[in-house]
């Protein structure tokens, strides 16, 4: 395995075109989570010419519904749900700068084209491992949506939260890459 | 004299029931609410070894890496009593029914529901469950799906089986041609795991039902995901054909997490049951590596 890089965020164009598919990646700083019910109303928001909720540039958006704090937590579990969902959001909030996005599963032609258009990546983070990946985050406020309980945003801050990098700015897919390593035909 | 009449047949009527044992739905609530709290915090054992049996035979260096990190998310999650996924799905309840059994206090599913309502809130669970169109949420993960068989006996078997949304959306139903026999079934199979690919979180259990009517395939084939992992298939030509299949998805190249590698399925569970002469009825159900599942025998 390749040696792990470590990210901060917000990112920066020269972060994100340093990247390629494959790469093992820790993330420290902030990450606005939203589903496809917030995507739709930030989507909404962007249309009427409004501004979002948060600052959107270089900003990383982690697709995830976490499960209530037990008291003395910040958060519960809290790992990836599959992003095909926001597909049809993605290149919207690429166009107002956002760089990165986490979540599980495989990413529409059209958004992977989006990605090389406006230099954003698409990360990946172990489906399913939530205990484990909430240990990486610090702190949970919401910033907007509150009305949709587990899918309102978020701003987390995170430490050493681990992933890998799907799609880089050249188009290429770690799915398709890794698949076509192991496969017999 | 009419009076005494209907006292007898009253009478006739609980020496009738003498035989049916009682079971308060007060019962049912307490076994929901534990099992909805368990099934999300402790994950089989069946499991966790398959979880280390892949951390040995994968190939791939961010497989086995993969595996380490579900082992010890499994421990995190049974040791701390949190969520091993977000998603706590759909509280699907299985209940075995025995036909000598009079359950009295109430109505069996407002039990269930009223367990799964108690078990997701003190357990603080994630409340997933959403009208269709507005998707404004019930707030308390009900209605549970209930799936009831009646069976000889006087025990009630529930089964709580939370399911993620993730993997559901790669469930399909599928009316074959009957002409296709075993060939067309095996090759849906395979086809809808690769489809799936990263989606559903594999590693993951393949459940498959051949026959019966679409409904009747589509619940057999949930049921085989109940089914312990390793176990094997009594019906000899089932389990032939399910080590093929599990060759066949594996071959596909897509291991854990779809980032490439040796196993991407721990397991295939396949049922069948007899079906109309025109029809070829398939039912594929996909688990993600959340597998969960508890049973209480009351
Ligand atoms: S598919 Fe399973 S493991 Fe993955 S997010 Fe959904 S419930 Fe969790």
């Amino acid at each position: 395995m390749s040696q792990i890089i470590k990210l901060t965020t917000p990112l920066t164009d020269e972060a994100v075109a340093s990247l390629k598919s494959g790469d093992q990646v820790s993330i420290s700083g902030e990450l606005y989570t939203a589903r496809d019910a917030a995507h739709k109303r930030l989507v909404d928001l962007l249309d009427q010419g409004k501004p979002l909720p948060f600052d959107p540039k270089g900003a990383v958006i982690y697709y995830v519904g976490p499960s209530p704090a037990k008291p003395g937590r910040v958060v519960g579990s809290a790992g990836p749900t599959t992003s095909y969902r926001m597909d049809a959001y993605a290149e919207r909030l690429m166009e107002v700068g956002m760089k990165g996005m986490i979540g599980k599963g495989k990413r529409a032609p059209d958004v992977v084209d989006a990605m090389i258009k406006h230099k954003a990546v698409y990360f990946a983070a172990i489906g399913g491992a939530a205990a484990l990946i909430a240990r990486s985050i610090k702190s949970v406020e919401v910033v907007a949506y509150e009305d949709l309980g587990p899918e309102a945003v978020r701003r987390m801050i995170v430490e050493d939260f681990q992933a890998v990098v799907i799609n880089d700015i050249q188009g290429a897919d770690l799915y398709q890459m890794g698949q076509e390593k192991y496969r017999i035909a | 004299m009419q009076n005494q009449m209907y006292y007898q047949v009253a009478e006739n009527e609980r020496v009738g029931l003498a035989v049916m044992r009682e079971i308060d739905v007060t019962e049912i609530i307490e076994a929901v609410r534990q099992m909805s709290q368990t099934a999300n915090t402790d994950l089989g054992k069946d499991v966790i070894r398959a979880f280390e049996r892949g951390q040995e035979t994968e190939e791939s260096s961010t497989g086995k890496a993969i595996f380490k990190a579900l082992i010890e998310n499994a421990m995190i999650a049974r040791d701390e009593k949190v969520p091993m996924c977000q998603d706590t799905g759909f509280s699907v309840v299985f209940v075995d029914l025995g036909q000598d059994v009079h359950l009295v206090g109430g109505s069996l599913e407002a039990a269930i529901n009223e367990g799964v309502r108690r078990g997701y809130e003190e357990g603080f669970l994630r409340k997933s469950i959403c009208d269709p169109f507005t998707r404004a949420n019930t707030k308390d993960n009900t209605p549970a799906v209930v799936i009831t068989q009646i069976v000889d006996g006087d025990r009630v078997k529930l089964t709580m089986a939370p399911k993620g949304g993730g993997s559901e959306n790669m469930a399909r139903v599928t009316m074959l041609t009957p002409s296709g026999g075993k060939k067309a079934v095996m090759d849906f199979i395979v086809q809808r795991c690769q489809e799936a690919g990263s989606n559903p979180c594999p590693p993951v259990i393949v459940g498959a039902a051949v026959g019966g009517t679409p409904e009747k395939a589509a619940i057999l084939a949930k049921r085989t995901l109940l089914r312990e992992i390793g176990s094997q298939n009594p019906d000899p030509e089932l389990a032939q054909m399910e080590a093929e299949l599990l060759t066949r998805i594996n071959n596909l190249g897509m291991g854990p997490q779809g980032l490439g590698g040796r196993n991407y399925a721990l397991a295939v569970h396949l049922d069948k049951h007899p079906c109309h002469i025109a029809t070829l009825p398939l039912a594929v159900q996909i688990c993600c590596h959340a597998s969960r599942h508890k049973e209480t025998i009351l």
